[in-house]
């Protein structure tokens, strides 16, 4: 077991995956309700709260920061609803308004604050995957990096609330009113997104930062949308597309001596582009 | 504080600051009204692999050269985007979002790619993610002068065809007008307010420069014309501000510092502006 998370090459891309896995995952339901850009808010909006979380409690990392962070991320929808909601700012303005404030100021605050803490503003708008096995925390005797563990219950966590709820998030994504008159909670359902969302945000923050994370949620199920026909079809396209991405941009950035985080993200653009190409026919008559 | 307005690369930070701040607002008005604000988050994201192409292709750092790759990949992004949003069953917003990931991801390639090329000159390009006022040369300014002038001129003698197609693009048409011809223009000329302001702001935060001055503006007016100097005026401020202040405190970069002063004009402006104050009882 040790072996295995020495082995340095295999925490990378298995932390990859986890991220780009369980971001895909919820990022399938998202694109399907017309939400695709709310993961942008939300990645931008975190960095606000883990700048303050840090400055009140001095935690960088762990459940605190999870849950603090996670707040900001949830409170950059809710500001920017209210702002359009009140009729001054139209909803793209309000949107191209409040994460970017949030960020922003979240990104002043750690420069000025925490210059001797990890979290600089470089680490969070990339990530740092290639060194995400310098930090371990021991479980059952064996060594484990940390973005590894919070990443592996993050995507279990994740994968939990589909399969317990995909019938009612199914329902709240194309027809919302009808789940509310069947009794699904559509509403409490887009909340728990919500909240898995902005949560998958921070846990995947230290390994691919603000940007790529947009990348993973939506790309992936973009690809999905293009190929598959059912809504299980393209949960599990979007997956398949996150676990060749983290293998195949690995083995590409290190054969190229490149960005490990960058090369990752762009890989979600091959099968976009073969799911754009004839080649799309094929699996479909497949 | 005299001698400190005197200095010549103070003087120098604050105009070029002041010059794309006032093209980014002004033109941003145009962008608020024609609801791009987020093509505009896209094309600045989209900046990125341009401006590592710009540099590459260059073989030093060239402002021009790495600007002009930035226009050309953020217009292929917008252009991807609504390449994408045209299939069966992909959304406006989802295709933006594909845009934006894919290129930044490649930007991110390509940043990483350009800095093993040897000499120090690549060091700086990392400050195109958040800006860095403090790398505005005297040569920028004439470039950073000339498109402002560009984008002046090509407003004032469009500005009847512009405002027709930004409030009624159907009667644009009805009317005689080349309805696409002119809105792509407007989009040339967001991209444009886009990657002047790059090398001062950086690719994530510029976007936010564009929007925020013409919401402000909006609040205090409901004509272009007033919108259009008002949002140049404010975003002048705003980057001058955030230049001024990231010039003297080392370690803050400039994009950050500009977007909240600028979202604190916003703010503002909600609070206090006559027309459309907010009514706090009923």
């Amino acid at each position: 077991m040790q072996a295995l998370f020495d082995d340095i090459g295999f925490t990378i891309v298995l932390t990859g995956m986890l991220a780009a896995g369980s971001t895909a995952l919820l990022g399938s339901f998202l694109v399907v309700r017309g939400q695709a850009l709310l993961t942008d808010a939300i990645s931008h909006g975190i960095v606000l709260g883990i700048a303050v979380t840090f400055l009140l409690t001095g935690f960088t990392t762990g459940p605190v920061q999870l849950l603090g962070a996670g707040a900001a991320g949830v409170a950059t929808v809710l500001v920017t609803e209210a702002l359009s909601a009140s009729g001054r700012v139209r909803r793209d303005a309000a949107t191209g308004l409040v994460f970017p404030a949030m960020f922003a100021l979240g990104v002043l605050l750690l420069s000025l604050f925490a210059r001797d803490v990890h979290v600089d503003p470089h680490t969070v708008l990339l990530g740092e995957i290639g060194y995400v096995w310098l930090d371990t925390v021991p479980l059952l005797g064996v060594a484990v990096p940390r973005s590894l563990l919070v990443l592996g219950a993050m995507f279990l966590l994740n994968l939990l609330f589909v399969a317990a709820f995909y019938e009612r998030l199914a329902a709240a994504a194309f027809d919302p009113v009808q789940a509310g008159l069947r009794g699904l909670h559509p509403k409490a359902v887009s909340a728990g997104l919500l909240a898995l969302t902005s949560m998958t945000a921070v846990a995947a923050l230290d390994a691919v930062g603000v940007v790529l994370f947009v990348t993973f949620a939506i790309v992936p199920a973009v690809v999905g949308l293009l190929l598959a026909r059912r809504l299980s079809g393209v949960v599990l396209v979007a997956l398949g597309t996150a676990g060749f991405a983290a293998v195949a941009g690995y083995w590409a950035a290190v054969a190229l001596d490149l960005s490990i985080g960058g090369c990752m993200a762009a890989m979600t653009g091959i099968p976009l582009l073969l799911a754009l190409t004839p080649l799309k026919r094929a699996w479909q008559m497949s | 504080m005299v001698s400190l307005l005197l200095d010549p690369i103070v003087i120098t930070v604050a105009l070029g600051a002041a010059l794309l701040g006032m093209t980014a607002g002004a033109l941003g008005a145009f962008a608020v009204l024609r609801r791009e604000s987020l093509i505009g988050d896209t094309m600045s994201h989209a900046a990125l692999p341009g401006v590592a192409l710009g540099f590459l292709l260059a073989g030093q750092r060239s402002l021009p050269a790495m600007l002009a790759g930035a226009m050309v990949t953020g217009l292929a992004a917008a252009l991807f985007s609504l390449y994408l949003s045209s299939l069966h069953r992909i959304k406006r917003d989802a295709a933006l979002g594909v845009a934006l990931g894919l290129f930044f991801a490649i930007g991110v390639v390509g940043l990483s790619y350009a800095q093993k090329r040897p000499g120090a000159a690549a060091a700086g390009l990392e400050t195109f993610l958040f800006g860095q006022a403090a790398a505005t040369l005297r040569s920028d300014l004439w470039l950073l002068g000339a498109v402002t002038l560009v984008a002046g001129a090509v407003v004032t003698l469009l500005w009847k065809q512009l405002k027709i197609v930004t409030f009624d693009p159907d009667f644009a048409q009805a009317a005689g007008f080349d309805r696409r011809r002119h809105e792509a223009l407007l989009t040339g000329l967001l991209a444009l307010a886009i990657v002047i302001g790059l090398q001062t702001v950086g690719v994530v935060l510029m976007s936010a420069l564009v929007v925020a001055p013409a919401v402000a503006a909006r609040q205090w007016s409901a004509s272009l014309g007033v919108m259009f100097w008002l949002a140049g005026a404010l975003g002048a401020f705003s980057a001058v501000t955030g230049a001024l202040i990231s010039a003297q405190v080392s370690g803050l970069a400039t994009g950050p510092l500009v977007v909240v002063v600028a979202t604190a004009v916003v703010a503002l402006s909600l609070l206090f502006a006559p027309r459309r104050a907010v009514q706090l009882e009923p």
